[in-house]
């Protein structure tokens, strides 16, 4: 709650900064402030929430697990403020409003992550997602940035219309929008309540890229300004995520209702797994890699979903904060190089051997080597599954995904500490280089004591 | 503590490796690795009086039920002892050669010290895996940047199957983790599981491909020539002499003792497996002109015969196996001497290329003949004993096995025998007439290794009462 109201407030304060503040690199400064009171706030509020939520005007639920998620998302935001936040002056010329919209995106994830109703569902999926059709077309005069916009906007409208489809067929079916009154678990199930969930289904997989939903993803990660990229793909992606993962574990998970989407889900983690991974293969940009590698993650975290139990959850807050800081990781280096391609990073390590490194531990992370975040983030994701007990074959197929995972992201790996080249590197400030310690070190912690995280939970 | 240190050493010393520079970093590595040899003795020693105390435990997750929890029993004194000792061996082989790059390159060799010593003394599950994977990544990035012209393809590939493997066990891991009743990876929980015949059967599979990708076992062994070849030759010591271990090492700590009716389903298979790799290798081995791949052929061969005595298992063919683990990176780690020896004066590997090198040469001649015996199993080297046990255990579990891997060593006396002459003896030529000697540190190296394969040919009963336990442990299970 005072997550959202910080986010939202800082967001109206950061439009009117732009007008009074000329120095961009205060309004940077301003917007790390802002995004620090924001994480405290919401920090404030976890000794109240600690031994059960409450529920605000039957709206919005607050939980343990929403102020950890929002914790985690912020933290991660604010991560991406200090290794990127220079990068937004290179955008355009309006620093405060892109600022503005990244609080406003935050505002609608903090929503995502404590919605009890399905209106409030609507709402927070809408409010991420608008100002990401903004930024995909910051830069005004690049053709590609404009092709990201159009595509994410009409894409994403038609997704909105699908999910609003949903709901309101689970409505006529319960004759409630409290996702907790639903009551959908009797058998037979209402024939409506069936096709909404589907149809939900079909909505939110496309805010997570999912397949055969993630046609949208390559050309608008690729096309956006890659300092949005950065953000749209691991950010907002997690707050898309805890919107799919609260409305089925709470709604959709009792009695016979669950036979009915998980099987649908299933095969939408499955096709999401193979397709994501198989497609970063071919790629030759990092930056489309990364945008391949991202919907193929989406597969790994769609098992939390699936899985319907608590080591999901976890597993989703520590998946969203391990692929979250690793991408923003490795997105803030390739920022920093003139050649997006894999020879652009050829001899990197000689030429700087922090970056190399940084972008090497980040990568070691998203492939889920042992040691750092990412392993424990797919430890736990696996284990939900295991443990539900009838997903064994999908979670070989996923540890067979994740053998090929590592071909394209080792070969960021070979071509920097490898092989020989000149790669160009824009000049790093010493608090671009602290930040990346900073990262390798939440990493590397988090890799090690994964219960750094989850005490809280 | 004596357990935390054998891994806390060479990591430490390890890490600030990689800030040194000129001669700094191999004088700490000898240090380092000196100080784990003492230490493993000592822990050799209190595992007579007490061998309780080399166990540790520690809260590390306690959401998972997982537990920072090392320990040694008699394998796993053996392991570390030979761990020590091999890097010992390699550091002073290779004191007076030059790297690029010294303080990476011994570091990154500390560190897979750390790692290896790590999944030897492990006995939680999780532990176990993420030691699993940490050996590998230093050894991965020692490979790439040192090795040979086709190392990144090779090494890459080396890498894939190694972690597609371990993924498949991490599966498994999770799987049992699940099945014990107080939701805990300690090995003493996964080894009371009652696991149905069903489950045994198939989670076998994802152990079994793990440690198969690793010793090699046929048809899994493919990445081992390669990666042997275009390693640098003190990683390959490494490779070949202890990090090979780490497969027939998760056969005996988790497969056999977790699993008993999967291994006594699948054994038949796996030990026909072995057999065909035995052969298999063998033949290949005869045929090679390359020194490094024959060498490297030749381990698939004898690591298949321990791999298939694991299975036969039956107190003899166990207690073989474990000797020969020990012997075996003894002896493979003196081949891979001579064989850099070679590399660094003449530089070629080719046996085509070689002749006549007794007489520039005679001292190595001389170390090279004793390491050759050792390897083919003559009686008084230490492979003798190691093999008798292997072969009667097999004979006892069944004849027609026993007497194709037999083949072996017929096969591998031909292929070495071979390989002595092409070396050693025969025509000098102009290449060959150039060799020198050994210098200071390979002749203290190998008589190390001379020493330890004579004494322990002629009296091995330390070792075999070291090892007696883990075998009890084994057995009693079935």
């Amino acid at each position: 709650m005072n997550a959202l109201i910080s986010t939202a407030l800082s967001g109206v304060v950061m439009m009117f900064v732009g007008l009074f503040v000329r120095n961009k690199q205060n309004i940077k400064f301003f917007a790390i402030a802002a995004i620090i009171v924001a994480f405290i706030a919401n920090l404030a509020l976890y000794p109240t929430v600690e031994h059960g939520g409450y529920i605000v005007y039957g709206m919005i639920e607050v939980t343990k697990f929403s102020v950890v998620f929002n914790a985690v998302v912020l933290g991660a935001t604010l991560l991406y403020f200090l290794l990127s936040g220079s990068e937004f002056e290179k955008v355009g010329e309006h620093v405060a409003d892109y600022f503005a919209l990244i609080f406003f995106i935050l505002a609608g994830i903090t929503l995502a992550s404590s919605f009890s109703n399905l209106l409030m569902l609507f709402l927070a999926i809408e409010i991420l997602s608008i100002p990401q059709y903004i930024l995909a077309g910051a830069d005004k005069k690049n053709l590609k940035s404009n092709e990201a916009s159009l595509k994410y906007f009409l894409m994403g409208s038609f997704s909105t219309g699908i999910l609003l489809m949903g709901i309101t067929l689970i409505y006529g079916a319960a004759g409630s929008f409290n996702i907790t009154e639903l009551g959908l678990g009797s058998d037979p199930v209402h024939p409506l309540a069936l096709c909404g969930i589907i149809l939900l289904v079909f909505a939110l997989a496309f805010k997570v890229s999912a397949v055969p939903f993630h046609f949208w993803t390559p050309d608008v990660y690729d096309g956006s300004p890659t300092v949005f990229t950065s953000f749209m793909s691991t950010v907002v992606k997690a707050g898309g995520f805890v919107a799919f993962l609260r409305m089925f574990h709470v709604s959709f998970a009792g009695g016979a209702i669950s036979q009915h989407w998980t099987l649908i889900l299933a095969i939408i983690t499955a096709a999401t797994l193979i397709l994501g991974n198989f497609s970063a293969v071919f790629q030759q940009s990092v930056k489309r890699m990364l945008a391949y590698s991202s919907i193929a993650q989406a597969g790994f975290m769609l098992f939390a979903v699936i899985s319907l139990n608590n080591m999901g959850a976890q597993g989703i807050i520590l998946y969203a904060a391990a692929y979250s800081i690793a991408t923003i990781g490795v997105f803030a280096v390739l920022m920093k190089l003139k050649d997006y391609t894999f020879e652009g990073f050829n001899g990197l390590a000689r030429k700087e051997p922090l970056l190399a490194f940084t972008v090497a531990v980040c990568l070691f992370s998203l492939a889920g080597i042992p040691v750092t975040a990412g392993f424990f983030a797919k430890y736990f994701v696996l284990s939900a599954a295991i443990q539900h007990g009838n997903l064994l074959w999908l979670v070989i197929l996923a540890v067979l995904c994740a053998a090929v995972s590592v071909y394209y992201y080792f070969r960021v790996i070979m071509a920097m500490y490898f092989k020989q080249g000149e790669p160009e590197v824009l000049p790093v400030s010493g608090g671009f280089k602290a930040a990346l310690i900073l990262t390798v070190v939440l990493i590397l912690a988090l890799g090690i004591f994964p219960n750094l995280l989850l005490c809280w939970l | 503590m004596l357990t935390v240190l054998l891994i806390l050493i060479p990591l430490i010393a390890g890490l600030i490796t990689f800030g040194l520079k000129g001669s700094g970093p191999k004088v700490l590595s000898i240090i380092s690795s000196l100080a784990t040899v003492v230490l493993a003795i000592g822990a050799w020693c209190r595992f007579r009086t007490a061998p309780d105390s080399l166990n540790v435990v520690a809260n590390w997750i306690p959401q998972l039920g997982s537990q920072f929890r090392v320990g040694l029993d008699g394998m796993g004194v053996m392991l570390c002892l030979l761990t020590a000792i091999a890097f010992l061996l390699v550091f002073i082989t290779i004191y007076s050669r030059k790297f690029e790059r010294p303080g990476s390159f011994y570091g990154l060799m500390l560190l897979t010290q750390a790692g290896l010593t790590g999944v030897f003394t492990a006995f939680d599950a999780l532990q176990f895996y993420i030691f699993w994977e940490l050996a590998l990544i230093p050894v991965y990035f020692l490979c790439s940047i040192w090795g040979g012209e086709k190392r990144i393809a090779v090494t890459f590939k080396f890498f894939v199957y190694t972690f597609l493997g371990s993924l498949l066990m991490m599966v498994g891991i999770i799987y049992l983790y699940f099945q014990t009743p107080d939701h805990s990876f300690s090995w003493t929980s996964f080894a009371s599981l009652q696991l149905s015949q069903d489950q045994q059967n198939w989670l076998f599979w994802l152990f079994f491909i793990a440690f198969a990708i690793k010793m090699p076992i046929f048809p899994f062994h493919t990445w081992q020539p390669d990666t042997y070849e275009q390693s640098p030759t003190p990683v390959t010591m490494i490779l070949s002499g202890v990090m090979v271990k780490m497969g027939l090492f998760g056969l005996l700590r988790w497969l056999l003792p977790i699993l008993p009716h999967g291994v006594m389903i699948w054994s038949d298979v796996a030990i026909v497996l072995c057999i065909i790799g035995i052969i298999y290798a063998s033949c290949i081995a005869m045929v090679q002109s390359d020194l490094k791949r024959l060498i490297a052929y030749s381990s698939i061969a004898h690591i298949g015969l321990m791999a298939a005595a694991i299975f036969a298992n039956n107190e003899q063919s166990l207690q073989g196996a474990l000797l020969q683990m020990f012997n075996h990176g003894i002896n493979i780690v003196g081949l891979w001497i001579i064989v850099e020896v070679i590399e660094q004066r003449l530089g070629v590997k080719n046996m085509d290329q070689l002749g006549g090198m007794a007489r520039k040469a005679p001292r190595m001649a001389i170390f090279f003949v004793i390491i050759c015996l050792a390897n083919i199993g003559l009686p008084l080297t230490n492979g003798f004993i190691g093999e008798f046990l292997m072969f009667s255990g097999l004979f006892q579990y069944n004849h027609w096995m026993m007497a194709f891997a037999g083949l072996g060593i017929i096969l591998s006396a031909i292929y070495t025998l071979g390989m002595i002459q092409k070396v050693i003896f025969g025509q000098e030529n102009e290449l060959t007439a150039t060799t020198t000697d050994l210098n200071a540190g390979e002749i203290l190296a190998l008589s190390l290794i001379v020493i330890m394969i004579i004494v322990l040919g002629v009296y091995p009963q330390p070792m075999l009462d070291l090892v007696s336990n883990t075998t009890d442990v084994v057995n009693k299970l079935f």
